[in-house]
């Protein structure tokens, strides 16, 4: 379904176990509405990438994903031609006395050659609807990828010299994530709408939580996520995102924890933070901030 | 739904123009953005309405702040129905007039402490012989009188810069490191599809990010002012060749960003802008906290990509050794090549023997002199062979 308003954006969101902010809520409704890009950006695993798998669901559409890595280029983001099957096409050709030059150009360059790969996917529709095109921290894409994006974005088109200008029937629904480990260019972020995804709230993620992973007491439920809500106050090198919490939450769960204990906190701590710098250091504080979890007024 | 009225367009035109007043960049499109959300969305939710004004109107997580303030003060009082027109004119800021800034003068207004050059000099714009500039070159910056810094400074800007490169993964259609199988077939065409002749390819270099940290604090208050001109000298030249690669910090009692002031051109309007934003111009040191800072807040958003990172300062820490030890070992992992840049190495007899230099030392990959301009250009050389791997791990 394609909303029609702010509130039904949220709502739709929310049948899908997505809770989203209404500002959040407000750039998606735009950036259907309006045919922009959304950009997302925040620190990791605040839900960035989990938003566009329930945008595709919501829209009942085609995921297109297209992870970003330093030199990405155009046959590993846009096509590449299927040399193997070509060459044999053309000794195919050869065999049965085909001699036109033109003729053999025209055959093995025809469109069933074409190794299709995410930008080009996303121009095509499915069941007459344009898919949902993810293009996944960016940040770690070069320039000069960012650079060709920007005309991507702008024209929906791709020209394959070979086989001329495809273009899309209706444009894709496109969002781009970003971990910021690189300022991404001006021109393209002012295309785009932009929403910078906070750490959640107490009770927002008490309500994830609660959505994600089922039969979760109560109780454990509030205490995690104020353990947490603390954690992140404290002074780390990285802090947890809404993943872990969620990860940390289910083990919890599966070590068949009710409440939480000082002992059981410090065994899964690897859970929560990832670097040993920050395991250590919220080992000591373990107690003083299960304390204030604890204390009914974090509830 | 409704397409927005006349007047709350020209509000929203107003309201652009006094974001722009205060520094937020916003562009015809994006306003043009913005007037089409408002057709989209319930003008009478003030909340919806703030994120649409957001989300098509600011790009920079940094900026968010300030936009909600203006955002405030220009829609405050209003019923978002209505929107009196004489608003306009009170919000509309004058455009800043910029103060001129004298040459040679960062931070401070006038610096006349004790020292025999407080008169302001007049400013001598002769060339140099190349006797003098040879003397100049090895004279300690500070023993230089104001004339000859400022000669001093217009050398700095005829160094050639020959940035330490690396291999990205991008490739190139030059070279014999792997196969370009695309070309080579397309080639292949004109000979009934024999692969007679093969192309090849090979991996792009580009220059590394350089990521300076300056000591601005008492002691360092000299060579500060003159690396700062050798940075904004090496980054101006790094821009007419079209790289944006060098990020620039200062640091005495806390870190400061100044790499969005150092792209000015003028780079006495970007140091005393400088002067402006760093709050500790000539105070304490505490290097270990603002590393801290540094590792924590910047090191995953500027240190990618193989970056090289010069620390400047002469290591007279007020802080704890312990401290900067621990962020020095992380920043030495979390870059290329970690060069401490240390005035004093040029005094004859010094020894490294300072608190925090000691426990920063087994972190330091290079420890090279800069009080003079002779040793600035030995910089630039290093910094042209950095290719090699570190010798050893620590």
């Amino acid at each position: 379904m394609f909303p029609t308003s702010v509130e039904e954006t949220q709502q739709a969101l929310e049948a899908h176990h997505y809770i989203a902010d209404k500002g959040l809520s407000v750039a998606v409704f735009l950036a259907l509405k309006l045919g922009r890009p959304l950009l997302l950006e925040g620190e990791p695993g605040v839900g960035k990438t989990e938003i566009v798998k329930v945008l595709a669901q919501m829209l009942s559409t085609r995921l297109i994903r297209l992870q970003c890595y330093e030199g990405l280029d155009l046959s590993s983001a846009v096509y590449e031609w299927d040399y193997a099957r070509q060459m044999m096409q053309i000794r195919l050709l050869e065999a049965s006395g085909e001699r036109d030059q033109e003729k053999v150009r025209h055959e093995v360059f025809g469109t069933e050659f074409l190794l299709k790969r995410p930008l080009l996917q996303a121009l095509e529709t499915t069941n007459g609807k344009a898919p949902v095109l993810l293009i996944d921290e960016l940040d770690r894409a070069d320039e000069e990828f960012e650079a060709f994006l920007l005309e991507f974005l702008s024209d929906w088109q791709i020209s394959v010299p070979e086989v001329g200008t495809l273009r899309a029937e209706q444009p894709p629904v496109v969002v781009i994530t970003s971990n910021r480990t690189r300022e991404i260019h001006d021109a393209l972020k002012r295309r785009c709408m932009y929403y910078w995804i906070d750490y959640p709230s107490f009770d927002k993620e008490y309500r994830i939580v609660r959505e994600k992973v089922p039969g979760i007491p109560e109780k454990l439920a509030q205490q995690a996520v104020a353990f947490v809500q603390a954690l992140r106050q404290q002074d780390l090198y990285k802090a947890p995102g809404v993943a872990e919490t969620l990860d940390w939450a289910a083990s919890l769960l599966a070590l068949g924890q009710t409440e939480l204990q000082p002992e059981v906190i410090e065994e899964t701590l690897g859970v929560l933070l990832k670097y040993q710098d920050d395991v250590v250091k919220a080992k000591n504080q373990a107690r003083d901030l299960l304390a204030r979890a604890q204390m009914p007024t974090a509830l | 739904m409704t397409a927005p009225t006349e007047q709350l367009l020209s509000h929203v035109v107003g309201f652009v123009r006094s974001l722009r007043g205060e520094g937020i960049v916003v562009t015809p499109g994006q306003t043009a953005t913005f007037a089409r959300a408002l057709g989209e969305i319930s003008i009478f939710d003030p909340v919806a309405f703030f994120y649409a004004a957001q989300s098509s109107l600011v790009t920079r997580r940094e900026d968010q702040a300030k936009f909600a303030e203006l955002f405030r003060k220009f829609w405050q009082n209003l019923g978002l129905e209505r929107f009196p027109g004489e608003l306009l004119s009170q919000t509309t800021l004058p455009p800043k007039r910029e103060q001129k800034a004298k040459p040679g003068e960062v931070g401070r207004e006038s610096r006349s402490s004790g020292e025999s050059n407080s008169q302001p000099l007049p400013i001598v714009d002769r060339a140099l012989t190349f006797s003098e500039t040879e003397v100049l070159k090895q004279k300690r910056f500070d023993q230089m009188t104001e004339e000859e810094l400022e000669a001093a400074r217009k050398l700095l800007y005829n160094f050639v810069w020959n940035p330490p490169e690396r291999r990205t993964r991008r490739m190139k259609a030059i070279g014999k490191e792997q196969l370009d199988i695309r070309r080579s077939f397309r080639r292949s065409l004109k000979h009934q599809g024999e692969l007679v002749q093969l192309d090849w390819r090979t991996h792009k270099h580009k220059p590394r990010p350089i990521i300076a940290l300056a000591d601005v604090s008492g002691s360092m208050e000299r060579y500060a002012r003159m690396l700062l001109h050798f940075l904004h000298a090496f980054s101006l030249q790094q821009s007419r060749q079209g790289v944006r690669q060098i990020e620039t910090f200062t640091f005495g009692t806390r870190l400061t960003r100044i790499t969005r002031t150092f792209k000015k051109r003028s780079v006495v309007a970007a140091l005393a802008e400088v002067g402006q934003q760093v709050k500790d111009w000539s105070g304490g040191t505490r290097i270990g906290a603002c590393l801290h800072t540094f590792n924590h807040t910047w090191a995953k958003r500027v240190l990618g990509r193989g970056a090289i990172v010069l620390v400047i300062s002469d290591g007279w820490d007020q802080g704890e050794p312990g401290l900067l030890a621990f962020e020095m070992e992380r920043l030495q992992k979390s870059c290329h090549r970690l060069i401490w840049l240390n005035p004093l190495v040029g005094t004859p007899g010094y020894q490294p023997l300072t608190r925090g230099l000691v426990a920063a030392m087994p972190f330091i990959d290079d420890f090279l002199p800069v009080h003079n301009l002779k040793s600035l250009e030995q910089l630039v050389e290093v910094l042209a062979t950095v290719q090699r791997q570190r010798d050893s791990i620590h």
